[in-house]
């Protein structure tokens, strides 16, 4: 039985992993990375984040689209794009 | 709050009597965004909360989208809801008039009919709210300023009802209605609280107990989903009639449920009509019938559900029916009041000519003489018993000013 709206279970975006649809994947090179935040702020999905152990950046695979936005906006040229192979 | 809004009779801008109205109906949210096209409604109703004789949470917000969605979260979170647009505000809460149906939120808005851009033109037609028809919510189209305080009050029963559940236009004539003064019995808060309950939502967001609303459905269940959509409108047909008739008994008012009727009973003319025009087809049925032509009208209170049965009974043995439609339905040559009473005639036994007439197109005055001219030519075809397919006519049209 479907109740009287869409209305169902909370936090299932955690569920569903959209980096599924991902065709170009963001390479974060922390050599390059000075940790400025602009790719952070930039990600439409919020899913980069600093890694644990330094100050650089990357982003959650699981959920990240390959947009490719963060890649556009870093100020060193610290993100590429590649072609995933599946 | 620090004092108590006025009532009893008052001669008031009819803006100012809707926004008294909806006011008594003690929305928890209301949400607006303040500028052209805006009316008196919004403005009244922010100086009501200003002066703190109603405690409504008042949101101004940046546009008109974002004034709906605004009411799509504090409905969803339980809230009762109100606002007012027109035109192209109406035209810009497009994407969200869909999401509040689905979600089957009970907000209701009054909509100041005026036409849609371009050319831009500030004046009544009933374009921006026939447009929306499609998306879910009910459309109640209101003759006079009386009916208009009456039916706002009518609409929170109708779309807070549980078996509908879902949001509501109150749509008025922009500036016939909405600038115009008229002597208007103003509602009274303890009799308006008597009448029509808390509002209880079906279910709500908590925080205690996480859900999500609005969610992404698939191919497997979407479908399901709009088909309770329309049940919904199915089951508020009686609920419609139902707050009417409860509104008489409580306050001793009635202007029709679904449709009115006037002078129908054996009519060989149907005139049909929403909104403002009605009035003036009363004054047009009276002169008519002293000269002894049989004429009568239907006043479609309800265009969204469509009133299809009522409408059928009205017109079952009329000779020719006469739709005046104040919008276009571009690419059909014809109104959408004109194909849905068309419509609703197919595969019946009903076999009764339509004409249909397209009216008052960015506000143009409809005079008297012009209806009546209209009636002449239903005369003919009362006659004749005849009529020719094809487009509505469009009536007045300055035809000088197009070709040469």
């Amino acid at each position: 039985m479907i109740p009287h709206a869409p209305i169902g279970e909370a936090g299932t975006t955690l569920a569903n992993k959209t980096g599924s649809w991902r065709i170009f994947i963001p390479v974060y090179h922390a050599e390059l990375c000075n940790g400025c935040g602009t790719c952070e702020t930039f990600c439409p999905e919020g899913i980069v984040h600093k890694r644990v152990d330094g100050d650089t950046f990357t982003a959650d695979y699981d959920y990240c689209k390959g947009c490719g936005i963060c890649a556009r906006e870093c100020p060193r040229d610290a993100i590429t794009m590649e072609l995933e192979e599946k | 709050m620090t004092g108590r809004l006025e009532s009893g009779r008052k001669v008031v801008e009819g803006s100012y009597a809707v926004a008294h109205a909806a006011a008594m109906c003690r929305p928890d949210v209301i949400s607006a965004y303040p500028i052209t096209p805006q009316t008196h409604i919004v403005e009244d109703l922010s100086q009501f909360v200003a002066d703190g004789v109603i405690d409504s949470k008042y949101i101004n917000v940046e546009s008109e989208f974002s004034a709906l969605s605004a009411l799509v979260g504090s409905s969803a979170a339980g809230a009762r809801t109100y606002s007012a647009t027109t035109s192209q505000g109406l035209a810009l809460m497009h994407e969200v008039l869909f999401n509040a149906a689905g979600m089957r939120l009970p907000i209701v808005m009054t909509i100041v009919n005026r036409s849609m851009s371009a050319p831009i033109n500030i004046w009544n037609d009933h374009q921006d709210s026939v447009a929306q028809r499609d998306t879910g919510w009910i459309q109640l189209y209101i003759e006079d300023a009386q009916e208009l305080v009456d039916a706002t009050v009518q609409a929170y029963m109708i779309g807070e009802d549980p078996d509908v559940s879902l949001p509501v236009m109150v749509c008025m004539d922009g500036f016939i209605l909405s600038h115009v003064f008229e002597p208007v019995d103003l509602l009274d808060q303890e009799a308006v609280d008597k009448f029509l309950p808390r509002f209880t939502p079906v279910r709500a967001l908590d925080p205690n107990n996480p859900e999500s609303f609005g969610m992404f459905v698939d191919p497997e269940y979407y479908m399901e989903f709009r088909y309770l959509v329309e049940q919904a409108m199915d089951a508020s047909r009686p609920k419609i009639e139902d707050a009417a008739r409860k509104f008489e008994s409580a306050f001793g008012r009635y202007y029709g449920g679904l449709i009115d009727t006037y002078e129908t009973d054996g009519a060989e003319i149907i005139l049909v009509a929403m909104g403002s025009l009605v009035g003036t087809l009363r004054d047009v049925v009276d002169s008519l019938r002293n000269k002894g032509v049989s004429v009568g009208l239907l006043k479609i209170r309800a265009f969204r559900p469509f009133p299809a049965d009522e409408i059928r009974k009205v017109v079952a043995d009329a000779k020719v029916v006469v739709v005046l439609d104040k919008n276009i339905s571009l690419g059909t040559g014809e109104g959408a009041v004109t194909t849905e009473i068309k419509a609703c005639m197919h595969n019946t036994d009903i076999r009764v000519p339509v004409l249909g007439f397209v009216v008052g197109i960015g506000g143009r005055d409809i005079p008297v003489t012009t209806v009546q001219q209209i009636v002449e030519k239903a005369q003919d075809v009362a006659r004749s018993g005849t009529v020719s397919a094809g487009a509505s006519e469009f009536v007045d049209v300055k035809h000088d000013l197009i070709s040469g």
